[in-house]
């Protein structure tokens, strides 16, 4: 298990995670106790990878140069 | 003029054109039939008169073709035509009447194999490949999951749509849009900018820093994409810190950025697919991975319990365990009075049969036999003969007895006689009988006194006379004691 907790992590790493915790728990080699921890882990995991799943949010904005061409500000973009 | 060209007939004579018809009527069928051509030619004479317009030869080795390029396409080639060179060239044919000829009207021409413009490209790439910018190990990892997209592109047109639907369709993110120009002169110095500018931004600033950056164009010509060929743009793609898709051009189309960037994109959509995971696959994943999660757990806990219950199957009761060895105390209790009966039953057989012969008739035959037997011996042993013999031998004593006396009688008689005689014999004869005559005997002591020497020699001398002894010595000593008579002979007939 990494060091990072779940909450931080990004959805690659809890999703690497939690196949992880699946693989193992589903090889059946684990103590009791220790998989329902891991069933916990997964859990909290699965959670995770949902939350960041449900930030799936568009937002097109377009980068605004000044005369220079330096990046001045933003423009959201619609209709594209 | 149409109708007479639309329905010809054979054998018809046909009806007179005059030059310009005929001539229009053989354009209008070459332009209709070749509009749109595409042709590979080696390049023959050229020539630009002050026009701007280009007119050249296309060739190979049997034929010629004429061409013509008109002064607004001359700018956009990506070369200056020159005599020798390989070309694919794309137009339409058009006739020229005015002196029965016909050409191509090129609107487009690519070098074709290792024209002068790929020939800089290779030269261009090698050159940059030397330095390294093209390793693999300069690539970085493409985030699997960014959250801010930058798409260096025009800000109108197709591809930023294509990319922001496929993007919309897999996973909807916040994207940046750093809007360049795609070609021309102002291309090359404004992607520039746009991936330094990206990089440029600070994690949680003002602008959101990307995670990934998509440069992206759509198809065109060689020279269309050649701003991406340009070395200011490559090294800008090399040098990113945030990982780069390139998207130019079309599959077929490959320019210098493709190689410096992290990842080639063949589209601008496939772009969109390299840089987000679909959405609704990853909330399925998801989905499943947490089924099988439960599931898992479900199992292994159900795995256990079925395990558990196996086991406790197996493992025999303790009144199980115990009704063997019961079963078997049981029939060995049960066997065991029988055992013994049966034991004494043996015993008691073999004793039977060992006592059978035992029997007090046989002892008692046995006995019978020998006291029959000490019987006829002791019949045998009888006292009368013995008797018999005692009483025979008593009468032989007796007859002997009677005869030894009669004999020892005899005998004796014959010795009493003998011994009368001789003792008169011996009286007749004796020194005593001669006392009675007077004669004496002198004795010293027990010494006869024959000599006067030895009278004078003794002591005491006694002088016995018939009816007694006188001791007389000189002295007149007693006379001595009469010698002692001799024995009497044994009176052998005294015997019985």
């Amino acid at each position: 298990m990494s060091e990072t907790p779940v909450a931080e992590m990004s959805f690659e790493q809890a999703m690497a995670e939690l196949e992880q915790v699946v693989g193992q728990l589903e090889r059946g080699d684990v103590a009791l106790e220790d998989s329902i921890k891991l069933y916990e882990r997964g859990a909290a995991l699965k959670a995770r990878c949902e939350a960041k799943l449900k930030e799936a949010e568009e937002k097109v904005a377009a980068i605004t140069l000044d005369g220079n061409g330096a990046p001045s500000g933003l423009k959201p973009v619609e209709g594209l | 003029m149409s109708d007479l060209i639309d329905d010809p007939r054979e054998g018809e004579n046909a009806p007179e054109f005059s030059v310009t018809e005929l001539s229009g009527a053989i354009k209008k069928v070459i332009e209709g039939n070749f509009g749109h051509v595409r042709i590979r030619a080696e390049l023959g004479r050229v020539s630009f008169p002050r026009s701007g317009h280009v007119y050249l030869d296309l060739k190979d080795d049997k034929s010629v073709i004429s061409g013509v390029i008109w002064k607004g396409v001359v700018s956009k080639l990506p070369m200056r035509p020159e005599e020798g060179m390989e070309v694919v060239a794309t137009g339409r044919i058009t006739t020229f009447g005015g002196q029965s000829k016909y050409q191509i009207v090129i609107e487009d021409m690519k070098p074709a194999g290792v024209g002068a413009l790929m020939a800089m490209l290779e030269k261009r790439k090698a050159q940059m490949a030397g330095e390294g910018l093209f390793d693999p190990s300069r690539k970085k990892a493409i985030p699997y999951l960014p959250e801010v997209i930058g798409v260096v592109t025009s800000p109108s047109g197709a591809v930023i749509r294509d990319i922001l639907h496929r993007l919309r369709d897999r996973f909807p993110r916040k994207v940046l849009i750093w809007p360049v120009a795609v070609q021309g002169d102002k291309c090359a110095p404004e992607v520039v900018r746009g991936i330094e500018g990206f990089n440029n931004f600070t994690p949680g600033g003002a602008l959101p820093r990307p995670d990934l950056i998509i440069v992206a164009r759509g198809g065109g010509s060689l020279e269309d994409l050649w701003g991406f060929n340009e070395e200011a743009v490559v090294r800008a793609a090399a040098a990113s810190d945030i990982p780069l898709i390139s998207a130019v051009g079309h599959e077929t189309d490959t320019t210098l950025i493709d190689f410096a960037s992290d990842k080639r994109a063949p589209t601008p959509t496939a772009a969109a697919e390299l840089a987000v995971p679909v959405r609704l696959e990853l909330l399925s994943w998801v989905d499943d991975q947490g089924a099988r999660l439960t599931r898992a757990l479900t199992y292994g806990i159900s795995q256990r319990g079925q395990r558990l219950r196996d086991l406790s199957r197996a493992m025999p009761r303790a009144d199980t365990l115990l009704e063997g060895p019961a079963q078997r105390l049981d029939r060995a209790a049960e066997k065991l009075p029988n055992a013994l009966r049966r034991s004494v039953d043996t015993r008691r057989l073999k004793l039977t049969e060992a006592a059978a012969s035992l029997r007090p008739n046989n002892l008692r035959r046995a006995v019978d036999a020998k006291r029959e037997a000490l019987g006829r011996r002791s019949d045998r042993l009888s006292i009368r003969p013995i008797q018999r013999d005692i009483e025979q031998k008593k009468k032989n004593l007796d007859a002997l007895n009677r005869r030894f006396v009669t004999a020892a009688n005899a005998q004796t008689g014959i010795w009493k006689d003998r011994l009368e005689s001789l003792e008169r014999l011996r009286k007749t004869l004796g020194y005593e009988a001669t006392l009675d005559r007077g004669y004496a005997v002198i004795w010293d002591g027990d010494q006869v006194v024959k000599t006067a020497k030895a009278a004078k020699k003794a002591g005491a001398l006694e002088i016995q006379f018939a009816d007694g002894r006188h001791a007389t010595d000189g002295t007149g000593s007693p006379a001595r004691k009469a010698p002692k008579p001799k024995p009497p002979m044994p009176d052998q007939g005294n015997l019985f």
